[in-house]
C-alpha cells in the first residue's frame, strides 16, 4: 500500500451532506467497467450533462480544483454501499485526503485499505476551510502532515486533528494487513480449536 | 455492569486483542456474490494465498443477474461473464455455491436466513453493505469493501474497531398498514442518515417483539441507512422457530445445543449503551420518501419539508439538490403524486410476507395503466413458495410482471434501470440520485404502499384502504 506522510495540495470544497457512494461511482461502471478507468467516471451524474459534455457549474470542473488532492465534503460522506471502487475513483481523479465531518463507516474502514487518508473535523471548521479557499482558490492550498496530526490552512492557522493510533502507523509505513493477520496464524488456529468445542455448529 | 449483546457477541469472537479498541476478529461466515465474489477470489490467487476455511465460505449470484422471466446466465451478458467466474473460481476453491435455478439462489441477504446459514451469534461478512440484515437473527453481520474480502478469504479473520453501541426502543403498536419498513424509515428521518455512524445498533422494544423474523431482517436492513453498518435484534423463541429445519442449521442434538446457547445471546438489564433513541409506534402513518437520502422522509399525510428550516448549510443544500432532482416544491403533498413505476423486490422488501402483504393489497385489481409494476422474489425459494400459494396468479392477474430472483430494480447492476425522469415507488432501501438508473426518480416505501400506488397509478394512504395489520413470518 501508497504510504502517507504529508500533502501539501489545492482543496475542493464539496459541501453537501450525503453525498453517498453511488454518486461517487455509479455501479455500472464496476460491472464489466475496467478498474483503471473510474477516475473519469467518478461524480460523473454531477460532473456530465447528459449529452456528455461537462457540467461548468459542478465544483470540481472548476479551474482551480481540477488539480485539487484534498477535498472538503459535507457531512455522511460517501455512505451508502460497501463498494471500494468508491475510494479508487476518487485516487484516480487525484485526491488522497477527504476532510468532512463524519462519513460512512465502510468507505472510512476502505480509505485505509487504499493510502488514502480520511479525516474527521467539526462541520464549522470544515466550512472555515472551505471559506478561506473559497476566498482565493487559486491559492487555496491546504497542507496535511500525518505524522504530526495537524492541519494547516489556506491562511496559515494550523488544526489539528484525530486519527487512531494502529491506523496512522499503517498509513506512514504503508502496511499490508492481510500479511500482519498471515502472522498470526497460529493465534488463528487455536481460536477455531477452542471454538470448535464451544460451537461446533459454526463450522459446517 | 452488564454487557449488551453486542459485546457478548464481539468478545466470542476476538482472536487476539491488538489494543485500543482493535481485535483481530473470527468471521463465522463469509458469504459471496457474483459481483465482488469471482474478482476477490482473482486477487486472492494473484497474491499467492489460499482460501483459508471453504466451508465457512458460501457464493450466490444477485447484482449481475437478469430478472426477466425466463432468464438464462446469459440474458445479461456481463453478468453471465461474472456468474461464471464465481462458479469456476468457487469450484477450484472449494466454497459450495448456490447456483442459478437452485432454490439456495437469490439475493444473498435473502437466502442466508432462509438456508438457515445465518444464525444468531454468527460474525457475518459479505462484501456489500446490506450484510447488517441478518442481525434480524441476531447475528453481528457487516458489509466489508474489496480488500478486506481478501482478507477474510485468506485468514478468516477481520482487523476491526469495536463500535460504540446504540439501542433504539419502539414502543407500541402500529396501526393497520403501517409495516417494519415503515418503523425503520421513520427512524431514519427522527434520527438522521449519519446517526448510526460508528454505532453498533440493536433494535428493542415490544414493537420489535412483536414482529416476525422477515420483520426484523426488514428493519435490520436499513441500518445502513441510518449509518451503522451493524444492526441487530435479540433472538427468541421466534428466531429459533424460523430457523429450525433450514436446510443449513443444525439438527437433532447439535440444534438444542446450539438453541441453549443462543438463548443468552441479549442485553443485559443493565448493559449500558453510548446511545439511546426511543419512539413510539402507535401514531406512525406509512412512511414515503421525497428525496434523495434516506433521511429525507415524511408522513404520506405530510408534506415535503422546505430547506429554508433546516439546520444547517451542508444540510440545506443536500434538500436544495434533491428536490429539484425530484421535481418538487417545498410544501406539497406526497399523497396522490402520479407515478409510472413500482419495484416490490430487494434486500429489504422481498421475502414471502412482503409478498403476501403486498398480493392482499392487489387481489381483484388492476395495475394502473400508466404503471409498470415488477414483483422481482427476493430468493428462487421465495418465487417458489409464492408460487405454491398462488401468489403470483394475483400479481400477474393485476397486470404485475413476475419476474425472477435478484437484485434486479434496486441497484440497476444487471442493467435493469427505471426510465430518466420517471417515478418509481420502490420496496428497497436507496432513493440516492440515479440509484435505480441516471435521471430516476425513487419514492422508498413499503410492500403495501408500493402495491397500492401500483393499483393508483399514484401515492395513496394506505390507511384508506381498511388493510388488517401487517403479519410476518
Amino acid at each position: 500500500m501508497e504510504k502517507f506522510l504529508t500533502l501539501s495540495a489545492i482543496a475542493a470544497p464539496l459541501l453537501r451532506d450525503n453525498i453517498d457512494t453511488d454518486v461517487i461511482i455509479r455501479i455500472d461502471r464496476l460491472v464489466g467497467g475496467r478498474p483503471d478507468e473510474l477516475g473519469k467516471y467518478a461524480f460523473e451524474l454531477l460532473r456530465y450533462l447528459p449529452d456528455g459534455g461537462e457540467n461548468p457549474d459542478f465544483i470540481l470542473n472548476l479551474k482551480p480544483y481540477r488539480r485539487a488532492q484534498i477535498l472538503l465534503a459535507g457531512a455522511n460522506f460517501a455512505c451508502g454501499s460497501s463498494r471500494e471502487p468508491a475510494v479508487w475513483a476518487l485516487q484516480q481523479m487525484g485526491f488522497r485526503c477527504v476532510i468532512a465531518p463524519s462519513f460512512g463507516d465502510i468507505f472510512f474502514a476502505n480509505c485505509f485499505q487504499n493510502g488514502m487518508l480520511p479525516i474527521v473535523l467539526d462541520r464549522p471548521t470544515v466550512e472555515a476551510i472551505a471559506a478561506e479557499v473559497e476566498a482565493d482558490p487559486e491559492h487555496g492550498f491546504v497542507t496535511v502532515d500525518l505524522e504530526k496530526q495537524t492541519i494547516v490552512s489556506p491562511s496559515g492557522r494550523k488544526i489539528r486533528f484525530e486519527i487512531e493510533p494502529a491506523r496512522r502507523e499503517a498509513l506512514l509505513a504503508g502496511l499490508d494487513e492481510i500479511g500482519m493477520t498471515m502472522s498470526r496464524e497460529a493465534e488463528i488456529a487455536a481460536f477455531q480449536a477452542r471454538d470448535r468445542n464451544r460451537r461446533p455448529w459454526v463450522y459446517r | 455492569m452488564g454487557r449488551t449483546l453486542f459485546d457478548k457477541i464481539w468478545h466470542e469472537h476476538v482472536v487476539a486483542d491488538l489494543g485500543n479498541g482493535v481485535a483481530l476478529m473470527h468471521v463465522d461466515l463469509h458469504l459471496m456474490h457474483d459481483l465482488g465474489g469471482g474478482p476477490g477470489l482473482r486477487t486472492l490467487a494473484e497474491k499467492g494465498y489460499r482460501v483459508r476455511n471453504p466451508e465457512l465460505t458460501f457464493a450466490t449470484a444477485d447484482h449481475a443477474v437478469s430478472s426477466a422471466p425466463g432468464r438464462t446466465e446469459d440474458t445479461n451478458p456481463v453478468g453471465g461473464r461474472l456468474l461464471r467466474m464465481l462458479r469456476e473460481a468457487s469450484a477450484s476453491n472449494g466454497i459450495r455455491m448456490f447456483d442459478l435455478g437452485s432454490d439456495g439462489q437469490g439475493i444473498v441477504h435473502v437466502i442466508g436466513p432462509e438456508m438457515g446459514l445465518s444464525l444468531p451469534g454468527m460474525t457475518i461478512v459479505c462484501g456489500d453493505s446490506h450484510t447488517c440484515t441478518h442481525g434480524g437473527v441476531g447475528a453481528l453481520a457487516f458489509g466489508i469493501g474489496s480488500t478486506e474480502l481478501v482478507h477474510v478469504l485468506a485468514t478468516q479473520t477481520l482487523v476491526q474497531r469495536k463500535p460504540r453501541r446504540m439501542r433504539v426502543t419502539m414502543d407500541g403498536t402500529p396501526h393497520a398498514g403501517v409495516t417494519p419498513k415503515d418503523l425503520i424509515l421513520h427512524l431514519i428521518g427522527l434520527a438522521g442518515a449519519a446517526a448510526g455512524s460508528g454505532f453498533a445498533v440493536e433494535y428493542a422494544g415490544p414493537a420489535i417483539r412483536a414482529l416476525g423474523v422477515e420483520g426484523r431482517l426488514t428493519i435490520c436492513n436499513l441500518s445502513i441507512e441510518l449509518g451503522a453498518k451493524i444492526g441487530m435484534v435479540a433472538p427468541d423463541d421466534a428466531t429459533f422457530e424460523y430457523l429450525a429445519d433450514r436446510p443449513m442449521a443444525p439438527k437433532g442434538e447439535m440444534w438444542d445445543r446450539a438453541v441453549t446457547h443462543w438463548r443468552r445471546l441479549n442485553s443485559d438489564d443493565d448493559a449500558e449503551f453510548d446511545r439511546e433513541v426511543r419512539f413510539d409506534a402507535d401514531a406512525l402513518a406509512p412512511q414515503v420518501t421525497w428525496g434523495t437520502s434516506p433521511e429525507h422522509v415524511i408522513a404520506i399525510d405530510g408534506r415535503v419539508p422546505d430547506p429554508d428550516g433546516a439546520g444547517d448549510a451542508g444540510r440545506r443544500a443536500s434538500m436544495r439538490a434533491a428536490l429539484e432532482y425530484m421535481a418538487l416544491k417545498p410544501g406539497a403533498p406526497l399523497e396522490g403524486l402520479p407515478i409510472e413505476r413500482v419495484f416490490i423486490g430487494s434486500c429489504t422488501n422481498s421475502r414471502l410476507s412482503d409478498l403476501r402483504e403486498a398480493a392482499r393489497v392487489v387481489k381483484g385489481a388492476k395495475v394502473a395503466s400508466r404503471v409498470r409494476a415488477w414483483v422481482v422474489p427476493g430468493s428462487t425459494g421465495v418465487k417458489r413458495a409464492a408460487e405454491a400459494e398462488g401468489l403470483d396468479r394475483i400479481f400477474r392477474d393485476a397486470g404485475f410482471e413476475w419476474r425472477e430472483p435478484g437484485c434486479s430494480l434496486c441497484v440497476g447492476a444487471n442493467g435493469e434501470m427505471v426510465e430518466p425522469g420517471a417515478r418509481c415507488v420502490s420496496t428497497s432501501n436507496r432513493n440516492f440520485v440515479g440509484r435505480q438508473g441516471p435521471g430516476a426518480r425513487t419514492h422508498l416505501a413499503s410492500p403495501v404502499t408500493a402495491a397500492a400506488a401500483a393499483i393508483a397509478g399514484r401515492l395513496v394512504d394506505v390507511r384508506k384502504l381498511g388493510m388488517e395489520p401487517w403479519k410476518n413470518s
